[in-house]
């Protein structure tokens, strides 16, 4: 029982350090292959950053390894210098198959959870919770729905949600797995606009998705996953035929066109996992 | 009418029984809310039962007496909650054959310790079914003083329990001590069982965590509303429950969970918006949603 970690302080930021420093990072579940293999990488200040590879390639172990709610098997996951799992600066936004829709809780209760560590045992929420609460809504648009049951709203209203409640966390790095995945072109535009309008406060964004056409859009670098990393950098580095090949193997077709090599995928829906309802 | 109301009032131990029925109502509403939305309804009847052998030793050891009984509930219910916690950690057995094996195995110990009592079918019946009607001013005293201390850690805790019910994830994020709010809440759920133990019994207990709060469920998307219609519904079927078992002459533990389910069965049926009759007969929504909704809102 962890009730010594009560009253434990976060960990605290190294100004000249990567915010997200994986070195060796090893992750392996029961005795089977690993999820992560000697995964080592530097994510700097202010990136928003795309995983992408196969299903079950490891995105979502390596966004909980970042987070520090997954210890690696070997190696090390650092943010801002210090251990990942001592930190309470990073915001997470579950798949939306990981969430209770039918749980009785409103959008500004969900956004309040967010202040939850800040407000510390005992505390109820005060006149700046509330404040911090309202403005990230307002942040994301979702200030006219913010008394309805989180299951009444939208897929993308619902990543909004979580994203608003990142913020109200005070969350300096930012983890989505998936957000994109079953959203309509419209919602998924109101997400990148968020995601843009983070940028001068300098947030940095790491969102798994297995939209490559969107990774390359819409991210300043790309991360190739496969167990391995098998590329990082910008989408023209990392998004060649050798390397999508290697990553995608048999699930993945390279068709020459008259306007330059197409990638066809089939490793559409994943985490696409009906609920219940 | 209001002789028949005021009756049954003359008796002392029936303003004892109804003053003990309201208290375990309110208390099995409010952590009924958790057990229900975390989805421990199976958990919560094994605990129940699991706590027998505690209380039969603290009969056998104080001859009937709260106090006795309490802690050897409380020591068997929390020992039932790690047990079943070990086993499922081992990660060779389900947590549900864990829960099985562990409830069933301690069930079986208390009967057979309870069978050692001379007047061994009366006590064993009060254990499984309640005796609300025996409840001494003592034991009175007692499961208000823990009542009120139940509702005062939910409250306390508020916040940390909701975001461990909603989301382990962020609690995880947020660093919160995951491990001690669960273990806070078996501990809560083994003294609100053996609380409710005097009223509807072990068999019964579970029925008083669970209907109410999720009847409750069915007509708020609130927590808080959700644990206050609970705490209603849970002491307004204890005292409507007793008047039928004085009225009708049926024991009074089977009488309070009727009640319960009667309640259930009323808002099933025809809780706005979510009720049977209501999703039947209503025509398309009317929708002012400006994007697609998902398949997890196609009800």
């Amino acid at each position: 029982m962890d009730v010594k970690n009560i009253a434990r302080k976060p960990a605290s930021h190294e100004p000249e350090a990567p915010v997200v420093r994986l070195s060796d990072v090893t992750v392996t579940y029961g005795g089977g292959e690993p999820a992560l293999d000697d995964v080592s990488l530097e994510i700097r200040r202010g990136e928003q950053i795309a995983i992408v590879g196969p299903n079950g390639a490891g995105k979502t172990t390596l966004l909980k390894v970042v987070a520090g709610i997954q210890e690696p098997s070997s190696g090390k996951a650092d943010v801002y210098g210090h251990e990942a799992s001592g930190h309470i600066c990073i915001g997470y936004v579950p798949q939306r198959s990981q969430v209770d829709w039918k749980f009785p809780v409103t959008v500004s209760d969900v956004v309040m959870m967010g202040r939850t560590a800040k407000m510390g045992l005992f505390k109820f929420p005060g006149k700046t919770d509330r404040r911090i609460v309202r403005e990230m809504l307002e942040k994301v648009g979702m200030t006219n729905l913010a008394n309805r049951q989180i299951g009444e709203l939208s897929g993308g209203q619902q990543q909004r949600v979580f994203i608003a409640r990142a913020l109200a966390q005070e969350a300096e790095l930012l983890l989505m797995d998936e957000p994109l995945t079953g959203l309509d072109t419209p919602s998924q535009e109101a997400i990148f606009e968020i995601l843009d309008s983070l940028r001068p406060e300098q947030m940095t964004v790491l969102v798994s998705t297995h939209d490559l056409r969107v990774a390359a859009e819409r991210f300043d670098r790309l991360m190739l996953l496969r167990h391995q990393l098998l590329g990082f950098g910008p989408p023209e580095d990392v998004l060649t035929a050798e390397n999508l090949q290697r990553a995608y193997g048999a699930h993945m077709t390279m068709v020459e066109t008259p306007i330059g090599t197409m990638a066809l995928s089939d490793t559409c829906c994943e985490g696409e996992e009906p609920h219940d309802g | 009418m209001v002789n028949w109301l005021l009756d049954p009032l003359q008796y002392e131990f029936m303003l004892r029984g109804l003053a003990a029925a309201i208290l375990v109502g309110i208390v099995c509403g409010v952590l009924g809310a958790y057990v229900v939305l975390r989805g421990m309804a199976f958990l919560g009847d094994a605990l129940a039962h699991a706590i027998l052998p505690g209380i039969a030793v603290g009969y056998l050891v104080g001859g009937g007496a709260q106090g006795p009984l309490f802690w050897g509930g409380l020591i068997a219910g929390v020992g039932a909650a790690i047990g079943i916690g070990a086993i499922s950690r081992s990660g060779q057995i389900r947590e549900d054959t864990a829960i099985g094996i562990i409830f069933s195995g301690m069930f079986a110990l208390g009967v057979a310790l309870i069978s050692t009592a001379r007047n061994f079918t009366v006590d064993l019946t009060h254990f499984l079914f309640g005796n609300v009607l025996g409840v001494s001013p003592a034991d009175l005293r007692l499961t208000a003083v823990l009542a009120a201390l139940i509702v005062l850690l939910v409250a306390a805790f508020y916040k940390e329990l909701l975001v461990t019910a909603f989301d382990p994830v962020l609690a995880t994020i947020l660093r919160l001590p995951t491990q001690f709010y669960r273990y806070l809440l078996l501990v809560m759920l083994a003294v609100t069982i053996v609380i409710a133990l005097q009223t509807v019994g072990v068999a019964l207990t579970v029925a008083m965590l669970v209907t109410p709060a999720a009847a409750a469920s069915l007509l708020t998307r609130r927590l808080p509303t959700m644990m206050a219609l609970a705490a209603f519904i849970g002491a307004a079927s204890g005292v409507l429950g007793l008047y039928l078992s004085y009225y009708v002459n049926i024991a009074s533990g089977p009488a309070i969970v009727l009640v319960c389910t009667a309640f259930f069965a009323l808002t099933f049926l025809f809780a706005p918006q979510r009720g049977v009759l209501w999703t039947r007969f209503r025509r398309e929504p009317t929708s002012t949603r400006s994007e697609t909704p998902t398949n997890s809102l196609q009800r």
